[in-house]
Protein backbone atom coordinates (compact mmCIF):
# COMPACT_ATOMS: atom_id res chain seq x y z
CA UNK A 1 0.00 0.00 0.00
CA UNK A 2 1.73 3.25 -0.63
CA UNK A 3 1.72 6.02 1.45
CA UNK A 4 1.61 8.62 -1.32
CA UNK A 5 -2.03 8.69 -3.39
CA UNK A 6 -1.07 9.70 -6.50
CA UNK A 7 -4.30 9.34 -8.09
CA UNK A 8 -6.15 11.48 -5.59
CA UNK A 9 -3.22 14.42 -5.93
CA UNK A 10 -3.50 14.21 -9.61
CA UNK A 11 -6.90 14.69 -9.57
CA UNK A 12 -6.92 17.53 -7.34
CA UNK A 13 -4.43 19.31 -9.26
CA UNK A 14 -6.20 18.46 -12.53
CA UNK A 15 -3.68 16.61 -14.16
CA UNK A 16 -4.15 13.57 -16.02
CA UNK A 17 -0.72 10.93 -15.84
CA UNK A 18 -0.81 7.80 -17.27
CA UNK A 19 -0.23 4.08 -16.03
CA UNK A 20 3.48 4.69 -16.97
CA UNK A 21 3.89 8.17 -15.03
CA UNK A 22 2.18 6.94 -11.54
CA UNK A 23 4.93 4.09 -11.85
CA UNK A 24 7.75 6.23 -12.81
CA UNK A 25 6.32 9.33 -9.77
CA UNK A 26 4.83 7.56 -7.11
CA UNK A 27 7.90 6.31 -5.33
CA UNK A 28 9.95 10.03 -6.72
CA UNK A 29 6.74 11.65 -4.44
CA UNK A 30 7.24 9.02 -1.75
CA UNK A 31 11.08 9.24 -1.45
CA UNK A 32 10.44 13.56 -1.38
CA UNK A 33 7.44 12.79 1.75
CA UNK A 34 10.00 10.72 3.84
CA UNK A 35 12.84 13.00 3.03
CA UNK A 36 10.73 16.03 4.86
CA UNK A 37 8.76 13.56 7.46
CA UNK A 38 12.44 13.53 8.88
CA UNK A 39 11.35 16.95 10.17
CA UNK A 40 9.30 15.15 12.63
CA UNK A 41 11.99 13.55 14.30
CA UNK A 42 12.82 16.97 16.06
CA UNK A 43 10.63 17.65 19.75
CA UNK A 44 8.74 21.04 18.37
CA UNK A 45 6.46 20.51 21.59
CA UNK A 46 8.19 24.28 23.50
CA UNK A 47 8.13 25.83 20.55
CA UNK A 48 5.32 28.04 19.38
CA UNK A 49 3.29 27.55 15.34
CA UNK A 50 4.64 29.65 13.00
CA UNK A 51 3.18 30.18 9.92
CA UNK A 52 6.01 32.18 8.22
CA UNK A 53 9.87 31.67 8.15
CA UNK A 54 10.54 34.92 8.90
CA UNK A 55 8.77 36.65 11.77
CA UNK A 56 7.72 39.69 9.93
CA UNK A 57 4.39 41.24 9.46
CA UNK A 58 2.19 42.35 6.57
CA UNK A 59 2.38 45.65 5.22
CA UNK A 60 -0.24 47.64 3.83
CA UNK A 61 -1.26 49.96 0.88
CA UNK A 62 -3.17 52.47 0.61
CA UNK A 63 -6.40 52.69 -1.10
CA UNK A 64 -5.61 54.21 -4.29
CA UNK A 65 -6.62 52.89 -7.73
CA UNK A 66 -3.92 52.29 -10.13
CA UNK A 67 -3.89 51.86 -13.49
CA UNK A 68 -5.76 48.28 -14.70
CA UNK A 69 -4.32 46.61 -17.63
CA UNK A 70 -5.84 47.53 -21.12
CA UNK A 71 -8.09 44.71 -22.21
CA UNK A 72 -6.24 43.41 -24.97
CA UNK A 73 -2.97 43.05 -23.00
CA UNK A 74 -5.18 41.40 -20.16
CA UNK A 75 -6.60 38.96 -23.31
CA UNK A 76 -2.89 38.43 -25.11
CA UNK A 77 -2.23 35.12 -23.30
CA UNK A 78 -5.54 33.72 -23.17
CA UNK A 79 -6.23 30.60 -25.08
CA UNK A 80 -9.60 31.63 -26.45
CA UNK A 81 -10.85 35.21 -26.44
CA UNK A 82 -13.89 37.25 -28.22
CA UNK A 83 -11.75 39.96 -27.56
CA UNK A 84 -13.53 40.81 -23.90
CA UNK A 85 -13.75 38.11 -22.17
CA UNK A 86 -11.23 34.75 -21.54
CA UNK A 87 -13.72 31.85 -23.14
CA UNK A 88 -13.57 28.84 -21.59
CA UNK A 89 -14.82 24.90 -22.22
CA UNK A 90 -18.43 24.59 -21.16
CA UNK A 91 -18.67 24.54 -17.22
CA UNK A 92 -22.13 23.77 -16.72
CA UNK A 93 -25.01 21.44 -18.33
CA UNK A 94 -27.52 23.66 -19.44
CA UNK B 1 -42.74 23.60 12.95
CA UNK B 2 -43.94 20.19 12.33
CA UNK B 3 -44.14 18.77 15.88
CA UNK B 4 -41.92 16.30 17.03
CA UNK B 5 -39.04 18.54 15.25
CA UNK B 6 -36.96 21.67 14.92
CA UNK B 7 -34.71 23.38 12.64
CA UNK B 8 -31.14 24.16 13.54
CA UNK B 9 -30.10 27.05 11.00
CA UNK B 10 -26.82 28.77 10.65
CA UNK B 11 -25.70 31.55 8.04
CA UNK B 12 -22.88 32.24 6.05
CA UNK B 13 -22.97 35.87 4.54
CA UNK B 14 -20.52 37.19 2.23
CA UNK B 15 -20.60 41.19 2.27
CA UNK B 16 -18.76 42.44 -0.55
CA UNK B 17 -16.07 45.41 1.48
CA UNK B 18 -17.02 49.57 -0.19
CA UNK B 19 -13.26 50.09 -0.96
CA UNK B 20 -12.03 52.02 -4.47
CA UNK B 21 -9.33 48.81 -4.75
CA UNK B 22 -9.58 45.87 -4.96
CA UNK B 23 -8.12 43.42 -1.42
CA UNK B 24 -4.73 42.81 -2.55
CA UNK B 25 -4.09 45.38 -6.08
CA UNK B 26 -5.14 48.39 -7.23
CA UNK B 27 -7.47 47.77 -10.06
CA UNK B 28 -10.63 49.66 -9.18
CA UNK B 29 -13.28 47.93 -6.98
CA UNK B 30 -16.36 49.35 -9.51
CA UNK B 31 -19.01 47.25 -10.87
CA UNK B 32 -19.07 47.92 -14.98
CA UNK B 33 -20.84 46.15 -17.73
CA UNK B 34 -17.90 46.26 -19.79
CA UNK B 35 -15.87 43.11 -19.21
CA UNK B 36 -11.93 42.42 -18.25
CA UNK B 37 -11.28 46.44 -17.64
CA UNK B 38 -10.43 46.43 -14.02
CA UNK B 39 -7.45 43.47 -13.81
CA UNK B 40 -4.60 43.39 -13.79
CA UNK B 41 -1.21 41.02 -13.30
CA UNK B 42 -2.03 40.54 -9.47
CA UNK B 43 -5.60 39.48 -9.82
CA UNK B 44 -5.12 37.56 -13.16
CA UNK B 45 -3.30 35.43 -11.18
CA UNK B 46 -0.28 36.29 -13.50
CA UNK B 47 3.29 34.11 -12.38
CA UNK B 48 5.44 36.49 -10.46
CA UNK B 49 2.83 39.08 -9.03
CA UNK B 50 2.11 39.47 -5.20
CA UNK B 51 -0.68 40.37 -3.47
CA UNK B 52 -0.21 43.88 -1.08
CA UNK B 53 -3.30 43.61 1.57
CA UNK B 54 -5.68 46.77 1.12
CA UNK B 55 -5.58 49.19 4.42
CA UNK B 56 -9.35 50.55 3.75
CA UNK B 57 -10.82 46.80 3.34
CA UNK B 58 -8.95 45.70 7.01
CA UNK B 59 -10.34 48.67 8.50
CA UNK B 60 -13.72 48.24 6.78
CA UNK B 61 -13.42 44.69 7.97
CA UNK B 62 -12.54 45.59 11.35
CA UNK B 63 -15.57 48.23 11.70
CA UNK B 64 -17.94 45.44 10.91
CA UNK B 65 -16.36 43.24 13.23
CA UNK B 66 -16.87 45.66 16.13
CA UNK B 67 -20.12 46.47 15.60
CA UNK B 68 -20.89 43.02 15.56
CA UNK B 69 -19.30 43.05 18.62
CA UNK B 70 -16.39 40.54 17.39
CA UNK B 71 -13.21 40.37 19.86
CA UNK B 72 -10.67 41.03 17.37
CA UNK B 73 -7.55 39.85 17.14
CA UNK B 74 -4.62 41.18 16.83
CA UNK B 75 -2.57 39.06 14.63
CA UNK B 76 -3.97 37.04 11.86
CA UNK B 77 -3.21 34.84 8.77
CA UNK B 78 -4.03 34.78 5.17
CA UNK B 79 -4.51 31.17 3.60
CA UNK B 80 -4.92 29.93 0.50
CA UNK B 81 -8.33 27.65 -0.07
CA UNK B 82 -7.68 25.67 -3.50
CA UNK B 83 -10.00 24.63 -6.04
CA UNK B 84 -10.07 25.20 -9.99
CA UNK B 85 -12.88 27.43 -11.49
CA UNK B 86 -12.61 29.41 -14.05
CA UNK B 87 -13.51 32.64 -12.03
CA UNK B 88 -10.50 31.80 -9.87
CA UNK B 89 -7.60 32.40 -12.27
CA UNK B 90 -4.72 31.82 -8.88
CA UNK B 91 -6.81 28.20 -8.62
CA UNK B 92 -6.87 29.01 -4.69
CA UNK B 93 -8.79 32.12 -3.36
CA UNK B 94 -7.01 33.99 -0.91
CA UNK B 95 -8.97 33.66 2.62
CA UNK B 96 -8.19 33.65 6.20
CA UNK B 97 -8.77 30.15 7.38
CA UNK B 98 -7.49 28.99 10.86
CA UNK B 99 -6.51 32.50 12.04
CA UNK B 100 -9.54 34.79 11.46
CA UNK B 101 -8.99 38.67 12.42
CA UNK B 102 -12.03 38.45 14.36
CA UNK B 103 -14.04 35.95 16.41
CA UNK B 104 -17.06 35.38 19.07
CA UNK B 105 -19.82 38.56 18.32
CA UNK B 106 -23.24 38.70 18.26
CA UNK B 107 -26.14 40.20 17.35
CA UNK B 108 -29.49 40.59 18.69
CA UNK B 109 -32.84 40.22 16.81
CA UNK B 110 -36.04 41.34 17.57
CA UNK B 111 -39.17 39.07 16.80
CA UNK B 112 -42.35 40.05 15.74
CA UNK B 113 -43.52 39.28 19.43
CA UNK B 114 -41.45 41.86 20.86
CA UNK B 115 -39.04 38.97 22.28
CA UNK B 116 -34.98 39.87 21.49
CA UNK B 117 -32.85 36.38 20.85
CA UNK B 118 -29.14 36.65 20.86
CA UNK B 119 -27.40 34.75 17.65
CA UNK B 120 -23.89 34.35 18.00
CA UNK B 121 -21.32 35.02 15.52
CA UNK B 122 -18.52 32.49 15.50
CA UNK B 123 -15.93 34.33 12.85
CA UNK B 124 -15.72 36.82 10.17
CA UNK B 125 -12.86 36.62 8.24
CA UNK B 126 -11.37 38.79 4.57
CA UNK B 127 -11.23 36.91 1.57
CA UNK B 128 -11.55 38.30 -2.16
CA UNK B 129 -14.50 37.65 -4.66
CA UNK B 130 -14.09 35.49 -7.49
CA UNK B 131 -14.85 36.44 -11.14
CA UNK B 132 -18.44 35.95 -13.13
CA UNK B 133 -18.70 33.38 -15.75
CA UNK B 134 -21.51 33.45 -18.12
CA UNK B 135 -22.88 30.41 -19.12
CA UNK B 136 -23.54 29.80 -23.41
CA UNK B 137 -25.00 26.82 -24.92
CA UNK B 138 -20.96 25.59 -25.82
CA UNK B 139 -18.61 27.49 -24.26
CA UNK B 140 -18.42 29.81 -20.74
CA UNK B 141 -17.14 33.32 -21.25
CA UNK B 142 -15.48 34.83 -17.87
CA UNK B 143 -15.16 38.26 -16.43
CA UNK B 144 -12.02 39.13 -13.58
CA UNK B 145 -13.89 42.47 -13.25
CA UNK B 146 -14.86 40.97 -9.54
CA UNK B 147 -11.90 38.88 -9.02
CA UNK B 148 -10.00 40.08 -5.89
CA UNK B 149 -12.57 42.44 -4.55
CA UNK B 150 -12.85 42.48 -1.01
CA UNK B 151 -15.37 40.79 1.53
CA UNK B 152 -15.78 39.61 4.76
CA UNK B 153 -17.77 36.41 5.37
CA UNK B 154 -19.62 36.33 8.80
CA UNK B 155 -20.35 32.98 9.94
CA UNK B 156 -23.04 32.49 12.83
CA UNK B 157 -23.33 29.92 15.16
CA UNK B 158 -26.34 27.34 14.14
CA UNK B 159 -28.39 29.80 16.82
CA UNK B 160 -30.82 30.34 14.36
CA UNK B 161 -34.44 28.31 15.17
CA UNK B 162 -37.15 29.19 12.26
CA UNK B 163 -36.76 30.73 8.44
CA UNK B 164 -38.46 34.14 10.06
CA UNK B 165 -35.48 34.47 12.66
CA UNK B 166 -32.97 33.70 9.67
CA UNK B 167 -34.51 36.33 7.57
CA UNK B 168 -34.61 38.84 10.64
CA UNK B 169 -30.77 38.25 11.37
CA UNK B 170 -29.88 38.97 7.81
CA UNK B 171 -32.17 42.45 7.76
CA UNK B 172 -30.70 43.38 10.71
CA UNK B 173 -27.32 42.43 9.71
CA UNK B 174 -27.73 44.20 6.35
CA UNK B 175 -28.87 47.26 8.53
CA UNK B 176 -26.26 47.22 10.72
CA UNK B 177 -23.23 47.25 7.83
CA UNK B 178 -25.18 49.55 5.66
CA UNK B 179 -25.46 51.81 8.15
CA UNK B 180 -21.70 51.97 9.62
CA UNK B 181 -20.85 52.22 5.90
CA UNK B 182 -19.10 48.96 5.23
CA UNK B 183 -20.99 47.86 2.38
CA UNK B 184 -24.12 49.09 0.08
CA UNK B 185 -25.74 45.58 1.33
CA UNK B 186 -27.40 45.29 -1.92
CA UNK B 187 -28.68 41.32 -2.25
CA UNK B 188 -30.03 41.29 -5.49
CA UNK B 189 -27.25 42.68 -7.27
CA UNK B 190 -25.04 39.93 -4.84
CA UNK B 191 -23.13 42.86 -2.79
CA UNK B 192 -24.82 40.84 -0.19
CA UNK B 193 -24.99 37.54 -0.34
CA UNK B 194 -26.31 34.65 2.04
CA UNK B 195 -25.84 30.74 2.27
CA UNK B 196 -27.46 28.85 4.90
CA UNK B 197 -26.77 25.68 6.77
CA UNK B 198 -30.25 23.96 7.77
CA UNK B 199 -30.90 20.44 9.39
CA UNK B 200 -33.21 19.18 11.51
CA UNK B 201 -33.38 17.30 15.00
CA UNK B 202 -36.12 15.78 17.33
CA UNK B 203 -37.12 18.73 19.83
CA UNK B 204 -35.47 18.75 22.59
CA UNK B 205 -32.36 16.65 21.29
CA UNK B 206 -28.89 17.46 21.88
CA UNK B 207 -26.73 16.45 18.77
CA UNK B 208 -26.96 17.96 15.40
CA UNK B 209 -28.45 16.02 12.08
CA UNK B 210 -26.54 15.80 9.02
CA UNK B 211 -26.57 19.73 7.59
CA UNK B 212 -27.25 20.43 3.81
CA UNK B 213 -26.15 24.14 2.46
CA UNK B 214 -28.46 26.24 0.75
CA UNK B 215 -27.19 28.53 -1.86
CA UNK B 216 -29.09 31.71 -3.88
CA UNK B 217 -30.87 33.00 -1.57
CA UNK B 218 -30.83 36.48 -3.43
CA UNK B 219 -33.72 38.30 -1.29
CA UNK B 220 -35.05 38.82 2.30
CA UNK B 221 -37.96 36.66 0.97
CA UNK B 222 -36.01 33.71 -0.57
CA UNK B 223 -34.16 33.07 2.66
CA UNK B 224 -37.10 32.54 4.58
CA UNK B 225 -38.76 30.95 1.94
CA UNK B 226 -36.16 28.49 0.60
CA UNK B 227 -36.12 27.16 4.15
CA UNK B 228 -39.81 26.57 4.74
CA UNK B 229 -39.21 24.45 2.22
CA UNK B 230 -35.95 23.06 3.03
CA UNK B 231 -36.94 22.19 6.92
CA UNK B 232 -39.71 20.45 5.41
CA UNK B 233 -38.26 18.32 2.96
CA UNK B 234 -35.83 16.89 5.71
CA UNK B 235 -38.70 16.55 7.88
CA UNK B 236 -40.54 14.46 5.10
CA UNK B 237 -37.49 12.40 4.29
CA UNK B 238 -36.73 11.54 8.27
CA UNK B 239 -40.63 10.82 8.74
CA UNK B 240 -40.36 8.16 5.29
CA UNK B 241 -37.12 6.68 6.95
CA UNK B 242 -34.41 8.50 4.33
CA UNK B 243 -31.54 9.45 5.20
CA UNK B 244 -30.56 12.76 4.91
CA UNK B 245 -27.31 13.32 2.26
CA UNK B 246 -24.92 16.26 2.80
CA UNK B 247 -24.93 17.79 0.30
CA UNK B 248 -25.86 21.51 -1.36
CA UNK B 249 -28.68 22.74 -2.91
CA UNK B 250 -29.88 25.40 -5.00
CA UNK B 251 -32.82 27.64 -4.45
CA UNK B 252 -35.11 27.93 -7.40
CA UNK B 253 -37.31 30.71 -6.56
CA UNK B 254 -39.53 30.44 -9.69
CA UNK B 255 -40.32 26.89 -8.77
CA UNK B 256 -40.06 27.55 -4.74
CA UNK B 257 -37.96 24.55 -4.12
CA UNK B 258 -34.20 23.44 -3.56
CA UNK B 259 -32.38 21.01 -5.64
CA UNK B 260 -29.42 19.34 -4.99
CA UNK B 261 -26.67 20.66 -6.92
CA UNK B 262 -23.74 18.66 -6.05
CA UNK B 263 -23.33 15.53 -3.32
CA UNK B 264 -20.66 15.88 -1.19
CA UNK B 265 -19.41 12.27 -1.94
CA UNK B 266 -15.69 12.82 -0.59
CA UNK B 267 -15.08 15.96 2.08
CA UNK B 268 -13.80 18.79 -0.55
CA UNK B 269 -10.07 18.88 0.01
CA UNK B 270 -9.07 22.47 -0.17
CA UNK B 271 -5.47 22.19 1.24
CA UNK B 272 -5.70 25.07 2.90
CA UNK B 273 -2.39 26.57 3.99
CA UNK B 274 -0.98 29.67 4.91
CA UNK B 275 -0.15 31.78 2.06
CA UNK B 276 3.47 32.36 1.84
CA UNK B 277 2.87 35.46 -0.29
CA UNK B 278 0.81 36.96 3.14
CA UNK B 279 2.93 37.67 5.73
CA UNK B 280 0.91 37.95 9.05
CA UNK B 281 -1.69 40.94 9.49
CA UNK B 282 -0.95 43.31 12.81
CA UNK B 283 -3.96 45.23 13.93
CA UNK B 284 -1.90 47.78 15.92
CA UNK B 285 -4.00 48.51 19.12
CA UNK B 286 -3.69 52.43 18.40
CA UNK B 287 -5.23 51.81 14.43
CA UNK B 288 -7.99 49.33 16.44
CA UNK B 289 -8.68 52.76 18.82
CA UNK B 290 -8.94 54.93 16.14
CA UNK B 291 -11.10 52.56 14.29
CA UNK B 292 -13.49 51.68 17.48
CA UNK B 293 -13.74 55.57 17.55
CA UNK B 294 -14.87 56.22 14.22
CA UNK B 295 -17.44 53.90 14.36
CA UNK B 296 -19.80 56.58 15.76
CA UNK B 297 -23.23 55.44 16.70
CA UNK B 298 -25.14 52.45 16.29
CA UNK B 299 -28.24 51.58 15.17
CA UNK B 300 -29.92 49.82 18.20
CA UNK B 301 -27.61 52.89 20.22
CA UNK B 302 -29.73 55.44 17.82
CA UNK B 303 -32.91 54.06 18.41
CA UNK B 304 -32.49 53.66 22.45
CA UNK B 305 -31.38 57.18 22.32
CA UNK B 306 -33.93 58.88 20.01
CA UNK B 307 -37.01 57.05 21.93
CA UNK B 308 -35.76 59.01 25.53
CA UNK B 309 -34.31 61.98 23.91
CA UNK B 310 -37.53 62.76 21.89
CA UNK B 311 -40.26 60.64 23.49
CA UNK B 312 -41.38 59.33 20.04
CA UNK B 313 -43.24 55.72 19.49
CA UNK B 314 -40.80 52.79 19.62
CA UNK B 315 -41.70 51.82 16.52
CA UNK B 316 -41.09 55.06 14.48
CA UNK B 317 -37.49 55.07 16.34
CA UNK B 318 -37.05 51.18 14.66
CA UNK B 319 -38.08 52.12 11.12
CA UNK B 320 -35.75 55.41 11.39
CA UNK B 321 -33.15 53.40 13.00
CA UNK B 322 -33.08 51.16 9.94
CA UNK B 323 -31.79 53.67 7.79
CA UNK B 324 -28.74 56.07 8.69
CA UNK B 325 -29.79 58.74 6.36
CA UNK B 326 -32.96 58.71 7.52
CA UNK B 327 -32.35 58.40 11.21
CA UNK B 328 -30.17 61.66 11.33
CA UNK B 329 -32.81 63.53 8.52
CA UNK B 330 -35.25 62.97 11.32
CA UNK B 331 -32.62 64.18 14.45
CA UNK B 332 -31.91 67.42 12.45
CA UNK B 333 -35.99 68.15 12.01
CA UNK B 334 -36.45 67.05 15.30
CA UNK B 335 -33.83 70.06 16.71
CA UNK B 336 -35.43 72.74 14.42
CA UNK B 337 -38.76 71.92 15.51
CA UNK B 338 -40.28 73.55 18.65
CA UNK B 339 -43.11 70.92 19.15
CA UNK B 340 -43.23 67.26 20.49
CA UNK B 341 -40.93 65.56 17.88
CA UNK B 342 -43.56 63.00 17.37
CA UNK B 343 -45.09 65.23 15.31
CA UNK B 344 -41.73 65.58 12.88
CA UNK B 345 -41.47 61.75 12.65
CA UNK B 346 -45.14 61.54 11.42
CA UNK B 347 -44.45 63.93 8.35
CA UNK B 348 -41.28 62.52 7.85
CA UNK B 349 -42.62 58.58 7.70
CA UNK B 350 -46.30 58.98 6.02
CA UNK B 351 -45.83 61.95 4.27
CA UNK B 352 -42.29 62.71 2.98
CA UNK B 353 -41.27 59.79 2.31
CA UNK B 354 -44.64 59.34 0.32
CA UNK B 355 -43.82 61.76 -1.78
CA UNK B 356 -40.55 60.96 -2.60
CA UNK B 357 -41.72 57.69 -3.28
CA UNK B 358 -44.17 58.82 -5.42
CA UNK B 359 -41.31 61.28 -7.09
CA UNK B 360 -39.09 58.59 -7.18
CA UNK B 361 -36.43 60.51 -4.77
CA UNK B 362 -34.09 59.08 -2.63
CA UNK B 363 -34.16 61.23 0.57
CA UNK B 364 -30.42 61.80 0.16
CA UNK B 365 -31.08 63.55 -2.69
CA UNK B 366 -33.75 66.09 -1.18
CA UNK B 367 -33.51 69.51 -1.90
CA UNK B 368 -33.80 70.73 1.24
CA UNK B 369 -32.18 70.76 4.60
CA UNK B 370 -34.04 68.54 7.07
CA UNK B 371 -33.86 71.82 9.30
CA UNK B 372 -36.77 72.89 6.73
CA UNK B 373 -38.95 69.83 8.11
CA UNK B 374 -38.85 71.23 11.50
CA UNK B 375 -39.58 75.25 10.23
CA UNK B 376 -43.08 73.90 8.22
CA UNK B 377 -44.14 72.52 11.58
CA UNK B 378 -43.15 75.51 13.44
CA UNK B 379 -45.39 77.30 10.71
CA UNK B 380 -48.29 75.09 11.67
CA UNK B 381 -48.09 75.68 15.34
CA UNK B 382 -47.82 79.46 14.76
CA UNK B 383 -50.87 79.33 13.35
CA UNK B 384 -49.81 80.46 9.67
CA UNK B 385 -50.45 77.53 7.81
CA UNK B 386 -53.07 74.41 8.66
CA UNK B 387 -51.74 71.08 8.65
CA UNK B 388 -53.38 70.08 5.72
CA UNK B 389 -51.39 73.24 3.77
CA UNK B 390 -48.32 71.93 5.41
CA UNK B 391 -48.53 68.82 4.13
CA UNK B 392 -50.54 68.68 0.58
CA UNK B 393 -49.38 72.30 -0.43
CA UNK B 394 -46.11 73.66 1.21
CA UNK B 395 -44.45 69.95 1.54
CA UNK B 396 -44.47 68.83 -1.79
CA UNK B 397 -43.13 72.24 -3.50
CA UNK B 398 -40.07 72.00 -0.83
CA UNK B 399 -39.40 68.33 -2.22
CA UNK B 400 -39.96 69.99 -6.10
CA UNK B 401 -37.96 73.43 -5.66
CA UNK B 402 -35.80 72.84 -2.18
CA UNK B 403 -37.51 76.42 -1.29
CA UNK B 404 -38.03 76.81 2.35
CA UNK B 405 -41.29 76.60 3.64
CA UNK B 406 -41.55 80.03 4.63
CA UNK B 407 -40.82 81.42 1.12
CA UNK B 408 -43.32 79.09 -0.46
CA UNK B 409 -46.39 80.28 1.53
CA UNK B 410 -45.08 83.55 0.44
CA UNK B 411 -44.51 82.98 -2.99
CA UNK B 412 -48.17 80.96 -3.58
CA UNK B 413 -50.45 82.69 -0.80
CA UNK B 414 -50.95 79.84 1.40
CA UNK B 415 -50.96 81.96 4.75
CA UNK B 416 -53.76 81.23 7.00
CA UNK B 417 -56.33 83.49 7.22
CA UNK B 418 -56.64 84.60 11.25
CA UNK B 419 -58.06 87.88 10.26
CA UNK B 420 -60.88 87.67 13.30
CA UNK B 421 -62.92 90.33 11.37
CA UNK B 422 -62.20 89.16 7.69
CA UNK B 423 -63.31 85.31 9.04
CA UNK B 424 -66.99 86.80 10.12
CA UNK B 425 -67.38 88.54 7.25
CA UNK B 426 -67.34 85.05 5.32
CA UNK B 427 -68.78 83.49 7.80
CA UNK B 428 -71.91 85.80 7.69
CA UNK B 429 -72.58 85.48 4.03
CA UNK B 430 -72.65 82.15 4.09
CA UNK B 431 -75.32 82.39 6.51
CA UNK B 432 -77.63 84.57 4.43
CA UNK B 433 -76.65 82.04 1.26
CA UNK B 434 -77.56 79.23 3.19
CA UNK B 435 -80.59 79.59 5.60
CA UNK B 436 -81.41 76.47 6.21
CA UNK B 437 -78.30 75.07 7.66
CA UNK B 438 -78.75 78.01 9.97
CA UNK B 439 -82.48 76.72 10.88
CA UNK B 440 -80.93 72.75 11.30
CA UNK B 441 -78.64 74.20 13.88
CA UNK B 442 -81.32 76.70 15.45
CA UNK B 443 -83.73 73.70 16.07
CA UNK B 444 -81.76 70.38 15.48
CA UNK B 445 -80.42 68.16 18.11
CA UNK B 446 -76.88 67.91 19.14
CA UNK B 447 -75.89 65.87 16.15
CA UNK B 448 -77.92 67.96 13.83
CA UNK B 449 -76.15 70.89 15.22
CA UNK B 450 -72.58 69.73 14.84
CA UNK B 451 -73.55 68.89 11.37
CA UNK B 452 -74.56 72.69 11.10
CA UNK B 453 -71.39 73.75 12.05
CA UNK B 454 -69.56 71.25 9.71
CA UNK B 455 -70.99 72.53 6.63
CA UNK B 456 -70.42 76.05 7.32
CA UNK B 457 -66.66 75.14 8.42
CA UNK B 458 -66.16 73.66 4.76
CA UNK B 459 -68.34 77.00 3.34
CA UNK B 460 -65.47 78.84 4.60
CA UNK B 461 -62.74 76.72 3.45
CA UNK B 462 -64.33 77.12 0.01
CA UNK B 463 -64.24 80.88 0.09
CA UNK B 464 -60.79 81.23 1.03
CA UNK B 465 -59.20 78.42 -0.09
CA UNK B 466 -58.53 76.44 2.18
CA UNK B 467 -56.48 79.25 4.29
CA UNK B 468 -59.03 80.04 6.99
CA UNK B 469 -57.42 79.13 10.06
CA UNK B 470 -59.54 76.22 11.12
CA UNK B 471 -59.59 76.43 14.64
CA UNK B 472 -60.74 80.07 14.51
CA UNK B 473 -62.96 79.42 11.90
CA UNK B 474 -64.80 76.50 14.07
CA UNK B 475 -64.77 78.69 17.11
CA UNK B 476 -66.49 81.96 15.34
CA UNK B 477 -69.02 79.73 13.58
CA UNK B 478 -70.41 78.75 16.50
CA UNK B 479 -70.81 81.93 18.16
CA UNK B 480 -72.03 83.62 15.61
CA UNK B 481 -74.65 80.59 15.19
CA UNK B 482 -75.55 80.69 18.96
CA UNK B 483 -75.99 84.97 18.32
CA UNK B 484 -78.40 84.28 15.56
CA UNK B 485 -80.67 82.25 17.82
Amino acid sequence: MAKFNIEKVAYLSRIAISEEEKKELEPQLEKILEFVESLNELDTSNIDPKFNVVEMFARLREDIPHLSLPREKALENAPETDGKYFIVPKIVKK
Amino acid sequence: MKDKYEAVIGLEVHAQLKTKTKMFCGCKNEFTNEPNIHVCPVCLGMPGSLPVINKKAVELAVKAALALNCKIHKKSIFARKHYFYPDLPKNYQITQYEEPFATDGYLIIEKKDGTKKKIRIKRIHMEEDAGKNIHEEHFSKVDLNRAGVPLIEIVSEPDISDPEEARLYMQKLRDILVWIGVTDGNLEEGSLRCDANVSIRPKGSKELGTKVEIKNLNSFRFIEKALRYEINRQIEAVKKGEKIIQETRLYDSQKDITKSMRTKEEAEDYRYFPDPDLPPLIIEDEWLEEIKASLGELPDEFKERVIKEYKIKEYDADILSRDKTLAYFFEEAAKSYKGEAQRVSNIILSDLLGILKEEKIELKDVPFPASYIGELLNLVDENIISLRVAKEEVLPEMVKTGKSPKVIVEEKGLKQISDTSEIEKIIKESFKNNPKAVKQYKIGDERKKQKAVQFFIGQVMKATKGKANPKLARDLIIKLLEEEN
